[in-house]
C-alpha cells in the first residue's frame, strides 16, 4: 500500500516542469504587455489619455461698446444663450421634447431630425436665445443638452443711427458700417483656458489659461444722440413729406469737423434684419456720389476772388439769361442782367458764374475744386465712402467748366460737400472730417484767404435773405448762411427732365460758424424740387434745433428775420 | 498566555502565505480606496469581506484535509443540484441566468463550485489511487464536464473556463496521460469552429474586439481601449495614488471590480503593476511549494489545483485589462471588490495552509 502510494505520488518530472515553465511564460507574457504598454507605448497612450479629458474651451469675450459722444450707448453686446446638443448624449424623452419644443418655439421633427445621432457630434438647436429662457431650458435636464454663451448686438437707435453704426453677423463679426470699419478695434478677443472634463462633459478642474481674454474696446463716435434724433426725424418728415425717394442730412462741427449727425431714408431696424436689401443698407451721405448743382458754385466764386481778378462788388452781366458756348447754351432761368457777383451767389446764377468761372484757367478752377476736396476721398475711415468726380482739368471743353462752376459734370458725396463747407466756415481753413469724437482739435488746411471765406459767408448769408434762392432756410434769432442747390438728376447718360436732387448746405451762427448742415433730398415727387423749397426747410429746423440744444448764443439782431412767406421765393436755376 | 493563544490559534496557519496575501490585500484595499473616489463605505465593506473571508479560511486551515474530503462528495451533489436549480428557476439578470433565489437572499452556485469540483476530484482520484485506469481519468472527466457545462449554458464562459481549468490541473496532477492531453488540446482546437457557432454573439464580439478593439470603439472595445489607455498613462511610475485621471474622470468602468488593475496600474505604473505580479508570484511559489511537500495525492492535486487556478484568474484578469485576452468576468484574485470571489479565494488559501499544517499528523 505504502510503496504503491508512493508510485503514484511520483509525479513524472517534466510535468512539473512544464507546468511549471506554463506559469513562467504566463508571467513573462504579462510582464512582457506590462512593459509594452507602460513602457515603450506609454507616451502615445498617455497622449490619449490626455485627449479623453483634457480640453481647451474658449472663453467668450465680448464686443466693444460703440457710444456716442457723449457717452450715450449706440451698440452693445448683451449676453444671450445658444443651445446646442451632443446628438450622441441627447437622450430626449417624448414629455421632455414637448416642453422643449415649446420653449424653443421649434415643431419637436425639428429637434428630433436634428438630434438624430450618427451624423454629427455638435448641433446648434437654436442661437442667441434671452439668458432667462436658457435657463427654463437646461431646467428640463436633459442629458446631453448644453448652453454656449454668446454676445448678440443691440441697436438701442434702432434705424435713427442704422447706416452710420453698420451691423455685426450671427458670429458677432462687424459686416457693416462702423462695426465694419472698427472690427478689430471693438472684437474681443476670446481667452482660452485648459481643463479637465470627465466623461459627461463637465469641467472638473481648471489647469491653466492659455489666452486670456480680451474684452473689445469702446468706440466713442462723434455722434451727439440728441442732434441725430433731430436729423433723422426732420429728414424723415421731409422725405415723406415731398414723397421722395431718398434723402441724406449731415451735421458737422464746424469748428472740428467731427460728424454731429449723419441720417439717410430709407433706413432700416438693425435689431431685426429678417429682411434686408442693399437699398437701405447703403450711407448714402457717404457712399453715393450725386451732380450737386448749385451748392458748388461757391467754390468757382471763392477761386475768383482769391485770386484777386474778381471783388464781390464787380458786375457781371447775364443778361439775356443765356450764354451760347459752342453749340450748347446755358439758360439762367429767371434772366436777370446785371449782376454782382455776390448777387450771381445769391440769385445762383448759371449764366454769372459760367461767365466767371471761363475768366479763369481751368487750372486754376480744378485747383480750386481739388483743395476743397471733391474727387479725393474724404478719409473719414468709413468702409466704401465715395470719392466723387472730378476729371482732370486737361480733358476739360470750355463747355464743361462752364457747366462745372454750377455743379454739373462733377460728381460728390453729401459728406464731402458739407466738408469742403468748413472752409468758408473757418475763414479759409479746410477741416479733416471725424466720425470718431476728437480730444484735442486737428489742424486743417488753409485752401483760400480768410477775406476770401469771410466773403463767402456774406454771400452765402445773402441766399437766405430777402432776395436769395434760400429764405426758407433761416433760423429765428441767428444768422443763417448757405446754399441752395437744384439739379437734374443724371440718368443714363444724359440729365433727366423731370427727376431732381433739391439740396441745401449752410452754417449758423454766421458771426462765427459753429454748425454746417448739408441736406439732399433725391427726387421729391409731389411737385416741388427746388433746393430752396424742399431742403432748405430741413436746414432751417434742424440747424434751429441744433443751436438751441448746443447753447449757441444767438447771433442775429431783432427783426432780422423775414418771414420766408413775405419773400417771394426767387427760384434758382436747374 | 496571549502569546500561546495566539500560538495555538496560528498553528494551523501557513505564515509565509498568509503575509503575502495579506500584503496584496492591503495592496487592494489602497487601490480600491482610490478607484471607488474615496469611498470609505466601500472600502469597509470591503474590509468586512475580508475579514470573513479570513475567519472562514481560519477554520478550513484548521480541519484536517482528510475531514474537509469528506465533505466532496455532498458539497459537489450539492453544487449540482443549485446548478440545476439555477438552469430550472433562476434569476435573469444581464440576459445571463446565474443566480438562485434562496430565502433571505441569492446565490450564485457557480462561485460554490469552483472549490467544490477540484474537491471532488481530488477525492475521487484519492479514493482511486491504488487502481488508477484510464476509465477513472473518463469518470472524472464526466465529473468536470457535467457542471461546466450548465455553467456555460447560464452563459458565464469565464467561471465554466476557470472551473474546467482548475478540473483540468487535478487532472493533470494525477498523471493524465500526455497523450490524452495532446489529445484534448488538439480536439479543441478542432472543434473551434463548432464552439464559435455555439457561442452568443457577445461572447464572439468579445474575441474579435480583442483582436481590434478600435472596431467598436464605444461599444466593445470601449473597455479595453480604456483600460489600456489607463495603463499605459501610468508610465513607468504612474501618476501617483489617487491621481489616475482616467479612472477619477469615469472613463474606465467597472473600475473597482473587474478593471481595477487599470486603476492600479495607472496610479502606479508600472513599478506598481510588477510589485502585485511579485506578490502574486510569491503566493503562486509558496502554493506549489505546499503541493509538492503534500504527504498523500488529495492533498497534492487540491494544493496544485487551488494553485494554479489562483495563477489563472490572475494571468486572465490581467490579460483581460491590458488587452490580450478577451473580456471575460474575471475579478483580480484578492484585490476586486467583492465577497464571494474573496471568499471564495480565501476558503481555497484555508485548505492549502490545511494541506501544509496537518501533513506531520498523517505522517506521524
Amino acid at each position: 500500500m505504502n510503496q504503491a502510494k508512493r508510485q503514484i505520488l511520483r509525479l513524472p518530472v517534466w510535468r512539473s516542469r512544464l507546468l511549471l515553465s506554463l506559469l513562467l511564460l504566463a508571467f513573462l507574457v504579462l510582464l512582457g504587455r506590462a512593459l509594452y504598454l507602460q513602457g515603450l507605448n506609454n507616451e502615445f497612450l498617455r497622449q490619449k489619455g490626455d485627449a479623453r479629458y483634457s480640453r481647451v474651451i474658449d472663453i467668450t469675450a465680448h464686443r466693444g461698446i460703440i457710444t456716442d459722444r457723449n457717452g450715450e450707448p449706440l451698440a452693445i453686446s448683451t449676453p444671450v444663450e445658444s443651445v446646442w446638443a451632443s446628438p450622441q448624449d441627447a437622450e430626449i424623452s417624448s414629455a421632455e421634447l414637448q416642453r422643449l419644443a415649446a420653449l424653443l418655439q421649434m415643431p419637436m421633427s425639428e429637434i428630433k431630425k436634428k438630434v438624430r445621432p450618427g451624423k454629427r457630434d455638435f448641433v446648434y438647436l437654436k442661437r442667441q436665445l434671452p439668458p432667462e429662457l436658457a435657463k427654463e431650458v437646461m431646467q428640463i435636464g436633459i442629458p446631453g443638452i448644453f448652453l454656449q454663451r454668446e454676445y448678440r448686438r443691440y441697436y438701442p437707435a434702432g434705424d435713427v443711427v442704422a447706416h452710420l453704426l453698420g451691423f455685426t453677423g450671427i458670429d458677432d463679426n462687424g459686416r457693416e458700417g462702423m462695426e465694419l470699419a472698427y472690427q478689430n478695434w471693438l472684437a474681443g478677443q476670446a481667452g482660452s483656458r485648459r481643463v479637465i472634463k470627465d466623461r459627461q462633459g463637465h469641467i472638473i478642474e481648471d489647469v491653466e489659461s492659455i489666452k486670456v481674454p480680451h474684452q473689445g474696446k469702446a468706440l466713442a463716435l462723434s455722434i451727439d444722440r440728441n442732434l441725430q434724433y433731430l436729423a433723422y426725424r426732420e429728414l424723415s418728415l421731409a422725405v415723406e413729406h415731398f414723397k421722395a425717394k431718398a434723402g441724406s442730412i449731415v451735421m458737422l462741427d464746424a469748428k472740428t469737423g467731427e460728424v454731429l449727425a449723419m441720417a439717410n431714408l430709407p433706413s432700416y431696424n438693425p435689431n431685426n434684419r429678417t429682411t434686408l436689401e442693399p437699398r437701405v443698407t447703403r450711407n448714402r451721405a457717404i457712399t453715393d456720389q450725386y451732380e450737386p448743382g448749385s451748392t458748388l458754385k461757391p467754390f468757382t466764386i471763392a477761386e475768383a476772388l482769391d485770386s484777386g481778378k474778381y471783388k464781390p462788388t464787380d458786375i457781371i452781366q447775364t443778361a439775356p439769361g443765356t450764354l451760347t458756348i459752342g453749340p450748347a447754351v446755358i439758360h439762367d432761368s429767371h434772366p436777370e442782367g446785371a449782376l454782382t457777383v455776390e448777387q450771381v451767389i445769391q440769385k445762383s446764377s448759371n449764366v454769372g458764374a459760367s461767365k466767371i468761372a471761363l475768366s479763369l484757367p481751368r487750372e486754376m478752377m480744378w485747383d480750386s475744386l481739388h483743395r476743397a476736396g471733391f474727387g479725393q476721398p474724404p478719409h473719414s475711415g468709413f468702409p466704401g465712402e465715395a470719392s466723387g468726380k472730378l476729371r482732370p482739368y486737361q480733358t476739360w471743353r470750355p463747355i464743361e467748366q462752364a457747366t462745372m462752376s454750377f455743379g454739373n459734370g462733377v460728381s460728390v458725396s453729401l459728406l464731402q460737400l458739407a466738408r469742403a463747407y468748413t472752409a468758408f466756415a473757418n475763414d479759409g481753413e479746410l477741416k479733416p472730417i471725424s466720425l470718431l469724437k476728437l480730444t484735442q482739435p486737428v489742424a486743417g488746411v488753409q485752401i483760400y484767404k480768410p477775406e476770401t471765406a469771410r466773403a463767402m459767408r456774406k454771400m452765402l448769408e445773402m441766399v437766405t435773405q430777402s432776395g436769395g434762392t434760400g429764405p426758407n432756410a433761416q433760423v429765428l434769432g441767428y444768422r443763417v448762411a448757405g446754399k441752395t442747390g437744384t439739379a437734374h438728376k443724371v440718368v443714363g447718360n444724359g440729365y433727366s427732365p423731370n427727376l431732381y436732387v433739391a439740396s441745401f448746405v449752410g452754417m449758423a451762427p454766421v458771426t462765427d460758424p459753429r454748425l454746417i448742415v448739408a441736406v439732399m433730398i433725391d427726387q421729391p415727387s409731389n411737385g416741388e424740387y427746388y433746393g430752396g423749397v424742399v431742403a432748405a426747410p430741413v436746414f432751417s429746423k434742424v440747424m434751429a434745433g441744433a443751436l438751441r440744444m448746443l447753447g449757441i448764443p444767438p447771433d442775429a439782431p431783432q427783426n432780422y428775420f423775414t418771414p420766408p412767406e413775405k419773400t417771394p421765393l426767387v427760384k434758382e436755376d436747374a | 498566555m496571549i502569546r500561546q493563544l495566539m500560538l495555538r490559534l496560528g498553528s494551523h496557519i501557513d505564515g509565509f502565505l498568509l503575509a503575502a496575501i495579506s500584503a496584496v490585500m492591503l495592496y487592494g484595499l489602497l487601490v480600491l480606496y482610490s478607484a471607488t473616489g474615496q469611498d470609505f463605505e466601500r472600502v469597509s465593506s470591503q474590509m468586512v469581506n475580508i475579514a470573513v473571508a479570513l475567519a472562514i479560511m481560519w477554520i478550513l486551515a484548521n480541519i484536517p484535509p482528510q475531514h474537509l474530503l469528506r465533505l466532496a462528495i455532498p458539497a459537489y451533489v450539492l453544487g449540482l443540484v443549485l446548478l440545476i436549480g439555477v438552469a430550472l428557476f433562476g434569476e435573469v439578470s444581464h440576459g445571463a441566468r446565474r443566480w438562485l433565489s434562496i430565502g433571505v437572499g441569492r446565490i450564485q452556485p457557480s462561485e460554490f463550485m469552483k472549490i467544490a469540483v477540484p474537491m471532488m476530484l481530488a477525492w475521487y482520484f484519492d479514493f482511486r489511487q491504488a487502481t488508477l485506469r484510464i476509465k477513472d481519468f473518463a469518470l472524472a472527466a464526466l465529473l468536470l464536464v457535467v457542471p461546466v457545462g450548465l455553467i456555460v449554458r447560464q452563459p458565464d464562459l469565464g467561471t465554466a473556463l476557470l472551473i474546467a481549468a482548475s478540473g483540468f490541473y487535478v487532472l493533470f496532477f494525477a498523471g493524465l496521460s500526455w497523450k490524452i492531453i495532446v489529445g484534448l488540446i488538439a480536439a479543441g482546437a478542432a472543434s473551434t469552429p463548432v464552439l464559435w457557432s455555439l457561442m452568443h454573439d457577445y461572447q464572439r464580439q468579445r474575441i474579435l474586439t480583442l483582436f481590434d478593439p478600435t472596431q467598436d470603439p464605444l461599444g466593445a472595445g470601449y473597455h479595453i481601449i480604456q483600460s489600456t489607455i489607463a495603463l499605459g498613462s501610468g508610465g513607468f511610475e504612474g501618476k501617483g495614488w489617487l491621481r489616475g485621471s482616467q479612472a477619477h474622470l469615469d472613463f474606465l468602468p467597472e473600475r473597482h471590480t473587474d478593471f481595477i488593475f487599470a486603476v492600479l496600474g495607472e496610479e502606479f505604473g508600472m513599478l506598481g503593476s510588477l510589485l502585485l505580479l511579485l506578490l502574486f508570484s510569491i503566493i503562486i511559489g509558496r502554493g506549489l511549494v505546499i503541493a509538492s511537500n503534500a504527504t498523500t495525492l488529495s492533498g497534492r492535486l487540491l494544493a496544485g489545483s487551488i494553485t494554479l487556478t489562483f495563477a489563472t484568474y490572475a494571468f486572465v484578469n490581467i490579460g483581460m485589462v491590458s488587452g490580450i485576452l478577451p473580456v471575460v468576468g474575471v475579478p483580480l484574485p484578492l484585490v476586486s471588490y467583492g465577497g464571494t470571489s474573496m471568499v471564495t479565494l480565501l476558503l481555497g488559501f484555508g485548505i492549502l495552509m490545511s494541506v501544509q499544517t496537518h501533513r506531520k499528523l498523517v505522517k506521524s
